[in-house]
């Protein structure tokens, strides 16, 4: 597979440096200055996804994964979040353009589907007119246009009985029905990137089968770049090309799917698989968590973020506990930031972590 | 049917029935009009029959809306059960009031799913775990505090922070303080809803574990409300599938993720993402459509028949009864999967 | 909702007859329990030379040997079927709804209310408008510049607005505005809408402003409170996601969010205003209610106490039903239940 040396500069830098993607991130830093200090929730991340690609972001609370898709899609409140670097979309750059043409690109080139569909949706409208008001911001149109076009996505997204439901409000859907509609809004003006932030964590996991497929199906039919973020390593499985592990505001580990579930290089990923007990293999007898609890993004701690709960650090000297690792590519556009020497990693994966799994 | 002699000397390592719930029910009434009248019931818990036996974890596994809360809620008699029975110890607890059921507190504790929700922010941490030796006014040997700080060594907290509030704690340790709450009278059965589900990953990897070394520690029973049928597997002696206010399914954890035999508890398996891209293209998939059917005016018959693609006629009319389909491994279901036996007993089993 | 309805009806009448029911026995109670006699009560309303008889003929013509409870029953008779009272001279009807004669003046109690009605109701309503509109105005902006100078100030002035009695800030306006500067009417006058519009508002201007800082204080912090709230809500966020300008989130999505709980308040201080605004009434000297009821009790004049009483008891139930109905307009989540 791409248990290759480490290869040192920009050869194949697939995945952080594509410069064809639809949406590319470069040295992406976003802190929050606040009484007790400077919150550094996005430290210097990189990526780019490419149109009809999906890039699953994974970490725990606090990895700074939804801070991340708020700073794309421009909805950080204004004046408390301090964003530096880049971000390209379709190669015009989101950071420091003027908030109202970013507000013109919201919804129309790229959308977001939230968490919790309930409190995503207002409650006093109805689900329908949520939708038009969607479309008619960036299509002028009437509104028997738009409630046309609100009932033909509606029907698309796979509610049944669009035409009376269009007029239903939210509160009268199941859970499922309104992630539907949801994605009905999202897509209602065909946007080029979709940002799906835990799409499926507050639904039924019948339910969130559901979801995830109409997702799959929809980015088959329109095309579009997706972003999907969540804590549920199950679910980047089953939609994404791409995956990004953050940990503490930045990127520990960046690969192709396949790579991050068959030859996973970060301690910090190996952790996550060993935490959560699987249905697709032998039940273990013990589950290996990740000791401590994930740091303060205000006192992130020096060297590797991940030195305090890291099993092996300071297996390669003190670099652990001083340096900060470069986040690099190790061979084939794989990329991690750890100190770990190549065949370190490589023993300890083959013999310490994935017979336990 | 089958013999019970049988799978009980099967597995010795599980004692006699330490909590046992027969028929149980509790139905919310609806009450509209001029008059309040009663003009309906949510049928949270619709007749579950089940028992705990001393020393196992049993699960209650389902979606939202099939009762699975309501049933822990019942069990450590937070709520009255509108019919049914429920025997802790051999004794009959089902109605007992609440001065009548405080004694019986040291023995049935529960876990909370929200570990933010659940201890007081005004209290210290040492208030919070020492409260119930004061509630059910507990000789200590070493005085409260001692044994209090006992217990936080225990979960794996530091006895420093005794004096420390809620706040100041991450979801994962406070959810220790639950776990150091519930044990502090050392019960026999601990009741926890969804005890890991508001916890990042690594963090349930670590409470899951606690739970099991405690469970080994003390003899403790577990009783474990769950959505999450990865952790449901892992934890689990035997599980218990929920819908709509019924068992669906009872079985020892091997058997029933090896060989499931309902229907919906296929679907539910088949449901859960499985962290590997090999499988992503090759997995058979079960997609049940739709959501769950409200619990105010369940389908007739087989209540999972509405969303069932193996369902018949029978099954809108007849109620399928929950069987003993293969050695302690029960099933509600005319048609089951996994099973050699006849689809229907021809007997006439229709408890 | 129809039984909805019906259960609220019901919910208030008999509330209106708790409170007129306390009402009648304050008065009345009160002084038995600290020994008058129905004769000691009489003479408050005979003049100061009265013979003995005079007295018990007048305590008797009231009704004071009754018993309190046919009291209580002969008073609120009247309101349904209308009463008859003599005057030793002759009787007089007085049509439903009868709610009594002055013990002092021996005037029906009705029409004067419904004559006094019209200046209480122009200056709750007209004060309603003012500071519904300025209070939640300055709660928005307020909350929308959390933290600025704007918010801090508007926040103080609405602090003191809460705080100062509207006796100082009336009379202080009037002393300013009216006499000082002459630029509005000096109170005592009202012109009924219907006569001149122009010179209606000219004269209520003063005692509107006056009563709407009072209030509209207390809206802009709740509204300020609500938005600040609401503002953080999911849905906020997805209105902002579907690229909506910002002015559109904030009024479309924010305010309609945050108004719903001042409506509830809002409905409860009108219906409360609509039984008089007695300070702001006696500072402007506009003969409202408010100045009515006053006059009743300084006078122990019962049956003005009651009318203005089951009159304002009328205005709160009413406008918490039209509250009520107005909720479930305004949340659809309502109306399913």
């Amino acid at each position: 597979m791409t248990q290759q040396e480490d290869t040192l500069g920009g050869a194949a830098t697939r995945p952080p440096a594509d410069n064809g993607a639809f949406l590319q991130v470069r040295e992406l830093r976003v802190h929050f200055p606040t009484d007790d200090g400077v919150v550094r929730s996005v430290d210097d991340l990189s990526f780019s996804v490419a149109r009809g690609k999906t890039l699953g972001i994974v970490g725990e609370s606090g990895s700074g994964k939804s801070v991340t898709s708020l700073s794309i899609m421009g909805l950080h409140k204004k004046g408390t979040a301090k964003i530096t670097g880049e971000i390209l979309l379709d190669g015009q750059n989101l950071v420091g353009m003027a908030p109202d043409r970013v507000r013109q690109l919201r919804g129309k080139r790229m959308a977001m589907i939230f968490q919790d569909p309930l409190s995503a949706m207002h409650p006093f409208y109805t689900v329908g007119s949520q939708i038009i008001e969607a479309y008619r911001i960036h299509n002028k149109v009437t509104k028997a246009v738009a409630r046309k076009h609100a009932i033909d996505l509606l029907d698309r997204v796979g509610i049944p009985n669009p035409k009376s439901r269009v007029d239903d409000y939210p509160h009268q859907f199941s859970g499922g029905m309104r992630q539907r509609a949801m994605i009905a809004m999202a897509l209602s003006c065909d946007p080029d990137l979709l940002i799906a932030d835990e799409p499926t964590t507050a639904l039924d996991v019948t339910v969130q089968a559901q979801i995830l497929d109409l997702i799959r199906d929809l980015q088959a039919e329109f095309n579009s770049a997706v972003v999907i973020i969540t804590h549920d390593l199950g679910v980047v499985a089953e939609l994404a090309d791409d995956i990004m592990v953050m940990y503490a505001g930045r990127a520990v580990e960046y690969s192709s799917a396949a790579d991050i579930f068959n030859s996973p290089q970060h301690p910090y990923t190996w952790g996550l698989l060993g935490s959560m007990p699987r249905l697709d293999r032998e039940r273990t007898e013990r589950l290996q968590p990740i000791k401590g609890t994930p740091p303060s993004l205000i006192n992130v701690p020096e060297g590797c973020p991940f030195n305090p709960r890291c099993a092996y650090a300071g297996t390669n000297g003190d670099l652990s506990f001083t340096v900060r690792p470069e986040f690099r590519d190790v061979g084939g556009g794989h990329h991690i930031a750890c100190h770990l020497e190549a065949q370190d990693r490589q023993r300890i994966w083959e013999t310490e972590i994935r017979p336990k799994l | 049917m089958s013999t019970k002699t049988e799978t009980a000397a099967a597995d010795r390592r599980l004692g006699e029935d330490l909590l046992v719930a027969t028929d149980l029910q509790k139905h919310f009434p609806i009450r509209r009009g001029l008059l309040q009248r009663q003009v309906g019931a949510v049928q949270a818990v619709d007749g579950l029959t089940f028992s705990v036996k001393r020393g196992e974890t049993l699960s209650l596994v389902g979606e939202s809306g099939c009762g699975k809360t309501t049933t822990g809620r019942l069990l450590t008699r937070l709520i009255e059960p509108t019919g049914g029975k429920i025997t802790l110890d051999g004794r009959d607890i089902t109605h007992l009031s609440a001065g009548a059921m405080r004694p019986l507190r040291r023995d049935i504790q529960m876990i909370f799913q929200d570990p933010y929700g659940s201890l007081n922010p005004r209290h210290t941490v040492g208030a919070i775990i020492g409260a119930p030796f004061r509630l059910q006014k507990v000789k200590t040997e070493h005085g409260v505090k001692r044994a209090v700080q006992e217990l936080l060594e225990l979960v794996g907290l530091s006895p420093e922070h005794y004096n420390r509030y809620p706040h100041e704690f991450s979801g994962g340790q406070r959810q220790r303080i639950g776990i150091a709450r519930t044990l502090a009278l050392r019960p026999k059965v601990i009741v926890a809803d969804e005890p890991v589900s508001a916890l990042d990953v690594s963090i349930q990897a670590q409470v899951v574990n606690l739970m099991e070394d405690l469970q080994n520690e003390f003899d403790l029973t577990y009783v474990i409300i769950a959505h999450d049928l990865s952790v449901v597997r892992h934890v689990s002696d035997r599980v218990a599938v929920m819908y709509l206010g019924k068992i669906m399914e009872l079985a020892d954890r091997t058997s029933l993720y090896e060989r499931p035999m309902h229907p919906y508890t296929v679907a539910l398996l088949s449901a859960v993402p499985i962290p590997d891209t090999a499988r992503r293209d090759n997995r058979e998939r079960i997609r049940l459509s739709g959501d769950v059917p409200s619990p105010i005016n369940p389908p007739s018959g087989c209540r999972f028949h509405t969303r069932c693609w193996k369902a018949q006629e029978v099954c809108k009319t007849t109620e399928p009864p929950l069987a003993e389909l293969a050695p302690g491994h029960q099933a509600a279901c005319h048609f089951p999967e996994n099973t050699t036996k006849l689809t229907i007993d021809p007997t006439g089993s229709a408890a | 909702m129809i039984t909805y309805i019906i259960r609220r009806l019901f919910a208030a009448i008999v509330l209106l007859f708790v409170v007129s029911a306390v009402t009648f026995a304050i008065f009345f109670l009160m002084p038995k329990l600290v020994g008058a006699s129905p004769e000691t009560l009489a003479t408050r309303y005979v003049g100061r030379a009265a013979t003995a008889d005079t007295v018990r003929e007048t305590a008797e013509r009231l009704g004071f040997y009754d018993p309190i409870y046919v009291q209580y029953w002969d008073w609120a008779k009247g309101i349904f079927v209308g009463a008859d009272y003599s005057y030793g001279t002759g009787v007089e009807h007085c049509p439903a709804p009868c709610l009594g004669y002055s013990f002092r003046n021996n005037q029906p109690v009705f029409p004067d209310l419904m004559d006094r009605l019209p200046v209480t109701m122009s200056l709750a309503v007209g004060a309603a408008v003012l500071w519904l509109l300025g209070g939640v105005a300055v709660g928005t902006l307020s909350a929308l510049r959390k933290g600025t100078i704007f918010d801090r100030a508007a926040m103080s002035i609405s602090l003191a607005g809460v705080s100062l009695p509207i006796f100082f800030t009336g009379l202080l306006s009037l002393s300013i505005f009216s006499y000082g500067l002459g630029w509005t009417a000096v109170g005592g006058s009202y012109v009924p809408f219907l006569d001149n519009p122009g010179e209606w508002a000219y004269n209520l201007l003063l005692p509107w402003i006056t009563l709407a800082l009072l209030f509209s204080a207390q809206y802009a912090r709740l509204t300020r409170a609500g938005m600040l709230e609401t503002m953080n809500e999911d849905f906020i966020r997805t209105a902002r996601a579907k690229g909506l300008t910002e002015r559109t989130v904030v009024v479309r999505h924010g305010l309609r969010g945050a108004l719903t709980p001042i409506l509830t308040i809002f409905g409860l201080d009108v219906g409360l205003l609509l039984g008089g605004a007695i300070l702001t009434e006696s500072a402007f000297s506009l003969q409202g209610l408010g100045k009515y009821a006053i006059d009743g009790i300084t006078n122990y004049d019962l049956p003005k106490v009651m009318g203005v009483t089951i009159l304002a008891a009328f205005f709160v139930v009413l406008a918490n039903l039209v509250v009520d109905l107005l909720y479930a307009v305004v949340d659809p989540r309502v109306r399913a239940k």
